[in-house]
């Protein structure tokens, strides 16, 4: 049978007390924050318990609150089988931020843990192989934080583009300056004493 | 000058095709007939390429068939979004043409990052990479519109000579460095 | 650059090959990599590497106004961009507390049940295409081509649409563009028939999909897969019958689900025939869809210029041609633009459960296995 936001939230704070805050108000989707260290029993508890019973892990994501310092990592769930949700977050330091991985209890987490440790640095602790998985291997910082700042480009492509005329009139430059250079190193050196000068040169 | 070119064919291949105009126009003739691509689609362009490959666009007729290895084809359509990441194999599989080679900017994307200016992974125009022949603008355009623009590259071929295609690497031109090997 | 991929294959044995399958491969449905560890023709493993279109969307989406997000929901699935769009507005709609007109709804399910025949005609032709039938890909662009005018005639775009609003549709449905439609209909059933006479029962098909890459149910929720895709192993929901949204409930449609026709359930015929099988239920609600088609506005006359959500979050999913695509939007409540914009597809998750699956696999049946999962490159990186 499916249940109400209030009656998951209760099921979950009774079963863990303090670490689960309290529910948001109606008016927004239900959520209820957890404590970083208790999540991985939380979840557990919700995938496992038969009245809860959620087997789906829709979504992780995360969201960047430069303010408050806190970058929140949430999980949407839903249960094919009681035909509820639930969404749960959990609240990361920005300066270290790490939140243990559920990629044991459900293994969709794999990928989208990484999506977001590539994009926001969250560290997902026990996590089976945390690498990037958008940008490359190389890439620096994570794009998606609010004080990202681009790098200008990534193995010498600049990431900066003029107006079409400019662009095309420095390649039409660059071209004839390499003409130029090539024309100059194949010629044969100046003799040095000119007998006469060339009859018809405009200069 | 003979120096310029990167395959110099010889002084017998000169007389054939920089002196005698009529071979010069029968060789653009086959080549500009049997224009093979690279079946290189990258975004939602790749989706209008195919559709301009399918039955009603029906690009065979003008001889183009897609091929899916850079050593086999004579044109590059470009045709979508270019990341970063995506960049250096762009730039490897254009150096994997053989000479002389075309380079067709599908999308508005392709042509200067398009509508993806702002992102941060979007390289702002595939003319940073490989040196580009025809921009065919659009989001996506249409089959007809790269049916234009592919026969623009026809007669880019009819007009030029055999030679001066075989023209010197890009980053020459552009003075860039990549770390990316000549061939692989 | 690849070492952390060559790490995750662990020690090369003198027997076993490495092999690099994409970015450009014409089978890899847009620019998705695969490295795999060969011994001879079966594969140890094979590591998805994907990246090569992350366009960076979301960032977009927190950079643009709530309206100008729009046009780049299409390009986050091109194939079937109007699921995009409504999943897109739906959040913006949920956020403000917005109720679109009927008609409105209606033009909704039309123009994406159209849609979804699209898409799954390219899905279904690019099966054939990846192992050997060349044919039937160009019998699937035909008819798509018809859709691609009809959906032009809509919305004015063949490919990225941009026709779903917030609070509603751009445009009423054109004169004369039911009947049109209606007569597509008839002539496409036919062609499904078609379809199946020339691909889907030949028998050397059969034989190469019957029993490949099975997919128990347990197995296909615990790596979120949807749509289609879960379907064809064994579950039976979908969001449009379960979870209505629009004007969904009006609709009696048949939900296929994956019977194991020729091999065992959730294996890569299963995947593919569920999608015949729903085109066949969207041609049966579009006819529905036109019969009770009521009069009325299509977009929500009180919908402001300057769309500024009180401050909250929103999650909209719909049942995309890909599966339940879902949009997290969160608003500040202080500026027009979202503060986040979330979107989960299916092709992400889909590509998750690749590694697992392709251990003892033949590296000729990957090419068939991708292609029955229906990834699409744009979904996968956005």
């Amino acid at each position: 049978m499916a249940l109400t936001a209030e009656q998951i939230h209760a099921a979950v704070s009774a079963k863990f007390g303090e670490a689960v805050g309290a529910l948001a108000p109606p008016a927004k989707d239900p959520f209820f924050t957890v404590k970083a260290d208790a999540l991985l029993d939380v979840c557990r508890f919700l995938k496992t318990e038969p009245a809860l019973a959620f087997d789906f892990l829709e979504d992780v994501t995360a969201v960047d609150h430069p303010k408050e310092n806190l970058i929140r990592v949430v999980y949407h769930l839903w249960s094919y089988r009681l035909r509820h949700g639930i969404v749960v977050k959990v609240e990361c330091d920005r300066a270290s931020p790490k939140a243990p991985s559920v990629e044991p209890v459900w293994k969709t987490a794999d990928w989208m843990e990484r999506e977001v440790y590539d994009l926001f640095g969250v560290n997902f602790e026990g996590h089976p192989d945390l690498r990037r998985i958008m940008m490359p291997d190389d890439w620096v910082g994570h794009p998606l934080r609010k004080d990202y700042q681009e790098a200008g480009g990534y193995e010498n492509i600049s990431n900066v583009r003029d107006s079409s005329l400019v662009e095309y009139r420095r390649m039409d430059d660059a071209v004839r300056e390499a003409a130029e250079k090539k024309a100059a190193e194949a010629a044969p050196p100046a003799p040095a004493a000119a007998p006469l000068a060339p009859t018809g040169t405009v200069h | 000058m003979a120096s310029d070119y990167a395959h110099d064919p010889g002084a017998g291949a000169q007389v054939l095709t920089t002196r005698t105009t009529v071979v010069e126009d029968m060789l653009n003739l086959a080549r500009k007939s049997s224009v093979w691509f690279l079946l290189f689609g990258l975004a939602c362009c790749g989706i209008e390429l195919m559709q301009t490959g399918g039955p009603r666009a029906d690009l065979d007729r003008f001889g183009s068939v897609p091929r899916a290895t850079p050593r086999q084809s004579d044109l590059m359509i470009v045709a979508g979004t270019l990341t970063y990441k995506m960049a250096i194999r762009c730039r490897l599989l254009y150096q994997q043409m053989p000479e002389p080679k075309y380079v067709l900017s599908m999308v508005s994307c392709a042509t200067c990052g398009g509508l993806f200016q702002y992102s941060y992974s979007v390289v702002k125009g595939v003319d940073k990479i490989v040196p580009v022949d025809v921009y065919v603008p659009g989001c996506p355009p249409r089959p007809e519109a790269l049916t234009e623009g592919f026969m623009r590259i026809q007669d880019l071929m009819m007009r030029e000579r055999w030679k001066a295609k075989m023209r010197p690497h890009h980053e020459e031109k552009l003075g860039v460095q990549y770390d990316v090997p000549e061939t692989v | 650059m690849d070492e952390l991929v060559i790490q995750k294959l662990g020690t090369v044995t003198d027997e076993e090959m490495v092999l690099n399958m994409g970015p450009q491969h014409p089978s890899t449905h847009g620019v998705i990599r695969f490295v795999v560890k060969a011994d001879g023709e079966i594969m140890k493993v094979a590591v998805p590497v994907v990246g090569y279109l992350h366009r960076a969307i979301e960032k977009i989406g927190e950079i643009v106004t709530y309206p100008q997000f729009m046009p780049y929901t299409d390009r986050a699935d091109y194939l079937a961009a109007m699921f995009a769009n409504e999943g897109y507005a739906l959040a913006v709609e949920k956020l403000m507390g917005l109720e679109v007109p009927v008609r409105g709804q209606y033009c909704r399910a039309i123009s994406c049940e159209l849609n979804r025949i699209a898409s799954h005609l390219i899905s279904v032709g690019t099966m054939g295409q990846d192992i050997g039938a060349l044919t039937p890909f160009v019998h699937a662009l035909r008819e798509r081509e018809k859709i691609n005018d009809l959906i032009e005639e809509l919305c004015g775009a063949r490919l990225t649409y941009n026709y779903h609003r917030v609070g509603g549709v751009a445009f009423d449905i054109p004169d004369g563009w039911i009947d049109e439609t209606r007569r597509f209909l008839d002539h496409f059933e036919k062609i499904l028939d078609e379809y199946d006479r020339l691909l889907t029962w030949n028998e050397i098909y059969v034989k190469r999909l019957a029993g490949l890459g099975v997919i128990p149910a347990e197995l296909a929720i615990d790596y979120g897969l949807v749509g289609p895709n879960l379907r064809a192993s064994g579950v039976d929901w979908d969001l449009r019958r379960d979870a209505p949204y629009g004007c969904y409930r009006d609709f009696q449609f048949q939900v296929p689900v994956g019977k194991g026709w020729v091999g065992k359930i959730g294996d890569c015929f299963d995947r593919y025939y569920v999608r015949i099988l729903e085109m066949r239920q969207s041609v049966a609600i579009l006819r529905q869809a036109f019969d009770k088609l009521p009069p009325g506005e299509v977009l929500h006359p009180k919908v402001p210029k300057k769309i500024k959500p009180a401050a909250g979050e929103a999650w909209a999913r719909v049942e995309s041609a890909r599966g339940e695509m879902g949009y997290y939007v969160v608003a500040d409540g202080a500026s027009e633009k979202a503060w986040r914009v979330r979107i989960r597809t299916g092709s992400f998750t889909a590509m998750g459960i690749i590694e697992p699956l392709s251990r003892g696999m033949m590296i000729a049946d990957l090419v068939a296995f991708i292609a029955s999962l229906d990834v699409v490159a744009p979904e996968i990186d956005r």
